[in-house]
């Protein structure tokens, strides 16, 4: 962990509350996200760890509660409102565009970088080509960076599991954002792929200094990459602190290893 | 083997005119998940205007020069589609993202009324003609190849030229422009494409947009050959068994759907006809849309729908 430095708070979450009809999903959850940091959220099946991703990338909106991103109030955003605050995501049952090749998908993460206005790129006017060529050398280096060079052209549907995962994240990569959200990125995968997740994301937490924050339901990779971890359990927060912290919580334990009563 | 011909050629050019309406279901389903009932009354709704506009046209500005006519009223109805796709996104469809499939496709049978009930309010119903200078007279071609030639309908071939000049800058715009990239994603995943940024209220005003372009192209042209009435609303009824064939999703699908629903026509009432006693192209695309329905009712091009169980 060299050159990287976690800084303030950038996104703050309080008292946030969500529920589905009868089921609450999320009951009175606090945490902060610091900058640079990267941030876990655990839990058993069902803790309400997706929903809780799905109230920071405006997916949901919780009917109770403050998301504070910067110091700006931004509780009522949409995902599209989420995406231009500089918050990407990922997806835990991978959301790609399965027509489209691997490089087209990754293209649509630059959707918000493109200045030409939707006339011109309708027409392929001067200024959009040129833009288009830009970022597309962007992407080149982010299909570099995740060393997926040898599938750019094959479309999504074909690729196995793991690489679509890393697709995934390619496109969120994309959009260069400031806060990165992972929705179980390791999840399905076997030993080897996960390894390599995990120096993907240390990297880029490392090389772009993006703040990461992610759900994982594995406790033992999570505990080596992240800096602080939160753990949830039939939506409420059991535990909070750094990994030794969290291990050590009893509370957590029974949670994961069922309660010596 | 002259006929023959010439039955495959009508056939071919009276598909290419099914493929344009068709053209319209596809691409609103392929960006939006929804089958949007409207198209019909879309069409009519763009013939009515360009045939009201090139009439009114010349008399606010005193002129008697149809070709430019023609364009200032061509230039007028691009307009109003727009407004139209605005509008229906801005009423209608805003406030039914991630909804059922079921509810969207009412709420477009409710637009293909409004939209009736609104066109012929402001422009009339009786019957209008566009009159955009297509040559009505035949021609002779081959003359050299058969004996007494292949008789063309200028018309329909002009028409067939059009149709095919818009379904490839279609592909264009849907293959390399970026605006037809977030097209296609939004056409994958909503979700996804908003998370990364796609703005879904743009993308599905685009596309109302160029459905309405695309209506526009063809009640002009079925405009010109049958006259603007209220029918011309259920041509879409026509392209129904089209996009069945070539698949919902797929833009080839419903140009080559039309050219087999076209030529299949043709060809079955000229040598099926005298032995059933005629009237087979009245049903005949219905009845191949039903084989299609049972045996590959994905179509021929559209994508295999698999659940996870």
């Amino acid at each position: 962990m060299n050159g990287r430095k976690i800084g303030e708070v950038v996104l703050d979450l309080k008292n946030i509350s969500l529920s589905f009809g009868g089921v609450k999903a999320l009951q009175d959850i606090s945490f902060n996200v610091l900058e640079h940091e990267v941030r876990a959220i655990i839990g058993p099946n069902g803790a309400g760890k997706s929903s809780m991703l799905n109230v920071i990338n405006g997916v949901y909106r919780p009917q109770q509660g403050d998301i504070i991103l910067r110091g700006e109030h931004h509780t009522n955003m949409d995902s599209y409102g989420a995406a231009k605050a500089g918050l990407a995501r990922t997806f835990q049952n991978i959301a790609l565009f399965k027509g489209m090749s691997v490089l087209d998908n990754i293209m649509t993460g630059r959707n918000l970088k493109m200045k030409a206005n939707m006339l011109q790129q309708a027409f392929w006017f001067g200024p959009a080509q040129r833009e288009e060529l830009e970022h597309r050398a962007k992407v080149e280096e982010i299909i570099d960076f995740l060393e997926i060079q040898h599938i750019r052209k094959t479309p999504v549907g074909r690729l196995p599991y793991g690489l679509q995962k890393r697709v995934d994240l390619a496109r969120a990569l994309a959009m260069e954002p400031q806060i990165l959200l992972l929705d179980e990125p390791m999840a399905g995968m076997n030993v080897e792929e996960k390894q390599d997740m995990c120096r993907f994301i240390l990297d880029v937490n490392d090389q772009f200094g993006t703040t990461v924050v992610l759900i994982e339901h594995d406790m033992g990779v999570v505990m080596d990459i992240s800096d602080r971890v939160v753990v949830l359990d039939y939506g409420k927060k059991i535990g909070d602190g750094t990994p030794d912290e969290v291990r050590a919580n009893p509370d957590v334990i029974s949670a994961y290893l069922g309660a010596s009563h | 083997m002259a006929f023959f011909l010439e039955t495959l050629l009508g056939g071919l050019m009276s598909g290419m005119l099914y493929s344009l309406v068709a053209l319209g279901f596809v691409l609103i389903f392929k960006a939006s998940g929804v089958f949007n009932f409207a198209q019909g009354a879309m069409v009519l709704f763009a013939a009515l205007a360009m045939a009201r506009f090139s009439e009114w046209i010349p008399a606010w500005l005193g002129m008697d020069n149809l070709f430019i006519a023609n364009v200032l009223a061509f230039a007028v109805a691009v307009v109003i589609m727009f407004i139209v796709a605005w509008l229906i996104e801005r009423l209608a469809l805003r406030y039914l993202v991630n909804q059922e499939g079921a509810t969207l496709l009412m709420a477009t049978l409710g637009i293909a009324y409004v939209l009736d009930g609104i066109g012929q309010t402001i422009f009339g119903s009786a019957i209008y003609k566009i009159d955009v200078g297509m040559p009505k007279e035949p021609v002779m071609m081959l003359e050299s190849v058969f004996e007494g030639g292949i008789l063309i309908n200028k018309e329909d071939f002009i028409a067939a030229l059009i149709a095919a000049l818009l379904v490839i800058s279609l592909s264009i715009f849907f293959q390399k422009t970026a605006t037809g990239r977030a097209l296609r994603a939004v056409a994958d995943d909503h979700q996804a494409a908003q998370s990364i940024g796609i703005p879904l209220d743009r993308i599905w005003v685009i596309v109302w947009c160029v459905a309405g372009i695309t209506a526009l192209v063809a009640g002009i042209i079925w405009g010109s050959k049958l006259g603007v009435q209220f029918s011309l609303s259920t041509i879409a009824l026509r392209a129904l068994p089209v996009v069945i064939l070539g698949g919902l999703t797929s833009v080839p699908g419903a140009i080559i759907g039309g050219l087999i629903i076209g030529v299949g026509e043709k060809l079955s009432e000229v040598y099926l006809g005298p032995y059933v006693g005629g009237g087979i192209e009245i049903w005949f695309a219905y009845m191949l849309a039903l084989v299609f329905l049972l045996f590959r009712p994905q179509g021929l091009f559209g994508e295999k729908i698999i659940d996870r169980v």
